[in-house]
């Protein structure tokens, strides 16, 4: 298995002198699922723009896609890249429609082709093509928006989803309803996925493997039964405890 | 009033048409440097501080001093309508780019980082997500914008930039309150309706179409006013005044008696105070004006007082010379400084001359237009040469509302001029200068030695006035104007008919 997303070594300084990103290493492998586990601080969302170059990092190296990171042009990479951000990010002077098939218009698709695949994302993220394509973002709730940054995410049928607490904002039922969706969803199209959140039973219900960071390193990384059943002294095992019930 | 109206319904429509589209010229050009000056200074915090300070400042030069000063700065100053639009677009610069900067800053971080997440590049960006998020606000700085334009407009006319002002100023000259409503209250409706269009086109669900339709909207009067352009070909001979009714009979005393000799000239009359002409004739933006000994030695020469009309004269000659400028001769009258009461009040305490005030100085309420306040031959030296002391501190206003104002009994002294008309219409005292305190204020044409060279026989078309007006004449024309609300150019070629001066 060849892995999508490959970080060695990589250091993020910010100009205010904190350290994001202490000699970090991960990979994950084609069409697998890694969440990076954290609390805030830890890196975890430093590492994710990373990847889209949102974030340069200051050494170290990134592969993506098979190539090294310098050798991609950012917009065309971001393009090629579905991202998803916590409340969604959506352009809010946009329908839903137009906010989805943002990429391809980016990219240069006809309108007839925007309009369809809009509409069969729409489908797909369970939103009625036919009530939601008009309405603009703020007229949806908070489930609604995200499942629309979702669907915008998938709408150029990118290889690679980055995905940074994307069902942070909302309330229990529905963020669990959206887990579920997104494993159902997941199953089916098989991306490769890099996904960040605070929340462990986030992090064990749609990984397929968890690395949980902490001041910018990998401290364990493994399948959720792993972290769960067996965490490293320390850290690990005190930020998994304190989430149990 | 409506008739009024209607008898000037051509020249309304004209001055309404040179205001809207100064406005409309300004508010262009000053989106066109401020949104993107704004979205410029957005990217650069630190920079947007100066910058925004800067065009604050701009903001609070009052209209005149600022019109003041761009008529001796080249290319873009002078006087008329480049003036204008220049002046007109420093003002409206502010609140555009303080709102597009603003508009800018305000965008949701969240939103924009998702939008380069996405793969946008910075101008797809600006054009899909910055811009369209901060047009409403951009729009609301153009809106304040275009009607503090309308307003500031109407003083362009001090400048000879035409618009509604040239009726407000005509009719403060001369103290007309039809004239001054004629012109005040299409410019307040004209504020009124740039403000409900673009609070339109703001509220509107589409303003970006708004947005690109008032931008044609704007090409197609800029279109219009280079097309308008009057072609080229000889330069008529450019007649300036002040802006008071003495000075704009004159201006047309002066242009009438050249187009009976056969100059074609060009009048721009009401120009502010005396600085501003005086300026206008040194660059040689107007040709000629007339000027009073007593404030050429004074004011713009700053030399000292004196009583003698011959030396005075003389001394003004001399001044002139090395800044170009050529004094005529005397017209014929002395326009000397008048203080001026009410005959009630004066008969009543027995007060003929400056000196007998002394006593009641302390109870009297004192009007005055702002240029007598500074002047070396103004208030200071009066006070000093007679020791007065008021009690109250001169009210400041406008030469055309001193006589109102003394009518109305909310002052009891002016200071005027001794040719005012009113003082003889509203039967009012002028109190003798007793010490001999103002100096001599013979009107004399001043020319631009460069436009006597350029306009051969000038010099002696203007002399051909010399001691042709005195006191009566000029006394009775204000009054014709002041008094009687006729028009100056109709007085001005009925003086000239009388003296036989509206032929060769």
């Amino acid at each position: 298995m060849t892995a999508a997303v490959e970080l060695a070594g990589v250091h993020k300084r910010y100009p205010s002198g904190a350290v994001a990103l202490d000699g970090l290493s991960l990979s994950v492998d084609e069409g697998r699922v890694l969440v990076l586990l954290g609390t805030s601080g830890s890196g975890k969302t430093t590492a994710l723009k990373t990847v889209n170059r949102l974030v340069e990092a200051d050494g170290g190296s990134i592969v993506v896609l098979g190539r090294p990171l310098d050798s991609w042009d950012p917009i065309e990479l971001r393009r090629r890249t579905g991202y998803v951000i916590q409340e969604a990010g959506l352009i809010p002077h946009f329908s839903v429609e137009r906010n989805v098939a943002l990429v391809p218009e980016l990219l240069g698709w006809p309108l007839a082709r925007r309009v369809a695949r809009s509409r069969e994302l729409l489908a797909l993220v369970g939103l009625d093509p036919a009530r939601f394509a008009p309405l603009r973002p703020a007229q949806l709730s908070g489930g609604e928006r995200q499942r629309v940054g979702i669907a915008r995410a998938l709408a150029a049928d990118p290889p690679l989803l980055l995905m940074d607490e994307p069902f942070g904002a909302l309330d229990p039922l529905t963020r669990h309803r959206l887990q579920d969706e997104f494993r159902g969803l997941q199953s089916k199209l098989g991306k490769t996925v890099l996904l960040v959140t605070h929340d462990v039973p986030e992090a064990f219900r749609l990984g397929d493997e968890v690395a949980v960071m902490d001041r910018g390193r990998v401290l364990q990384r493994g399948t959720p039964a792993q972290v769960r059943d067996s965490p490293l002294p320390g850290f690990v095992a005190d930020f998994i405890a304190a989430a149990r019930p | 009033m409506l008739r009024f109206l209607a008898e000037r319904r051509s020249e309304l429509l004209l001055l309404t048409g040179q205001h809207v589209l100064l406005v409309l010229v300004s508010a262009g050009i000053a989106v066109a440097i401020g949104v993107p000056l704004g979205l410029a200074l957005a990217r650069r915090p630190r920079l947007a501080r100066p910058v925004l300070a800067l065009a604050n400042l701009a903001q609070t030069i009052p209209s005149l001093a600022l019109f003041g000063f761009l008529i001796p700065v080249p290319f873009i100053g002078g006087i008329g309508v480049r003036t204008a639009i220049v002046a007109l677009v420093l003002y409206s610069l502010l609140p555009i780019l303080r709102n597009t900067v603003t508009g800018i800053q305000q965008v949701d971080p969240a939103v924009l980082e998702a939008a380069t997440g996405m793969g946008m590049t910075p101008r797809q960006r600006l054009r899909l997500v910055e811009l369209p998020l901060a047009l409403p606000v951009i729009l609301a700085g153009v809106r304040v914008a275009a009607v503090v334009s309308v307003g500031t407009a109407t003083i362009a006319a001090a400048i000879g930039a035409g618009g509604l002002g040239t009726y407000v100023f005509r009719g403060l000259a001369t103290v007309d309150t039809r004239l001054i409503l004629a012109g005040a209250i299409p410019a307040a409706l004209l504020a009124l309706t740039a403000d409900a269009l673009l609070g339109a086109v703001q509220k509107s669900s589409r303003p970006g179409r708004a947005v690109v339709m008032l931008a044609a909207l704007a090409a197609a009067a800029v279109g219009i006013a280079l097309l308008a352009r009057s072609p080229g070909g000889a330069r008529p001979v450019v007649i300036g005044s002040k802006n008071f009714t003495e000075q704009v009979i004159l201006g047309e005393i002066l242009g009438a008696r050249l187009e009976a000799l056969g100059f074609a000239v060009d009048r721009r009359l009401n120009l502010g105070g005396t600085t501003l002409c005086h300026a206008a004739v040194r660059e040689g933006q107007i040709d000629a004006y007339v000027e009073y000994s007593g404030t050429a030695l004074t004011d713009i020469l700053k030399r000292p007082v004196s009583p003698d009309p011959a030396a005075v004269l003389r001394v003004v000659r001399e001044g002139y010379a090395p800044l170009g400028l050529r004094a005529g001769s005397p017209l014929g009258f002395n326009n000397s400084y008048a203080l001026v009461m009410r005959r009630a009040d004066a008969d009543g305490r027995g007060i003929r001359r400056i000196s007998d005030l002394v006593r009641y100085a302390a109870t009297l309420r004192v009007g005055l237009f702002g240029e007598f306040l500074e002047r070396e031959d103004g208030m200071p030296g009066l006070l000093r040469a007679y020791g007065l002391r008021f009690g109250v501190p001169p009210r400041e206003m406008d030469l055309g509302l001193l006589y109102q104002a003394l009518a109305d009994g909310k002052v009891d002294l002016v200071v005027g001029s001794a040719t005012d008309g009113l003082i003889a219409a509203m039967d009012l005292v002028v109190l003798a200068d007793d010490r001999h305190y103002f100096p001599p204020y013979d009107a004399l044409p001043v020319m631009n030695e460069d436009s006597l060279r350029r306009h051969a026989g000038l010099l002696e078309a203007l002399e051909s006035l010399a001691g042709r007006i005195d006191e009566k004449a000029m006394r009775r024309m204000n009054y014709a104007v002041d008094g009687e609300h006729r028009r100056p150019a109709d007085v001005a070629r009925e003086f000239l008919s009388g003296a036989g001066l509206l032929s060769r």
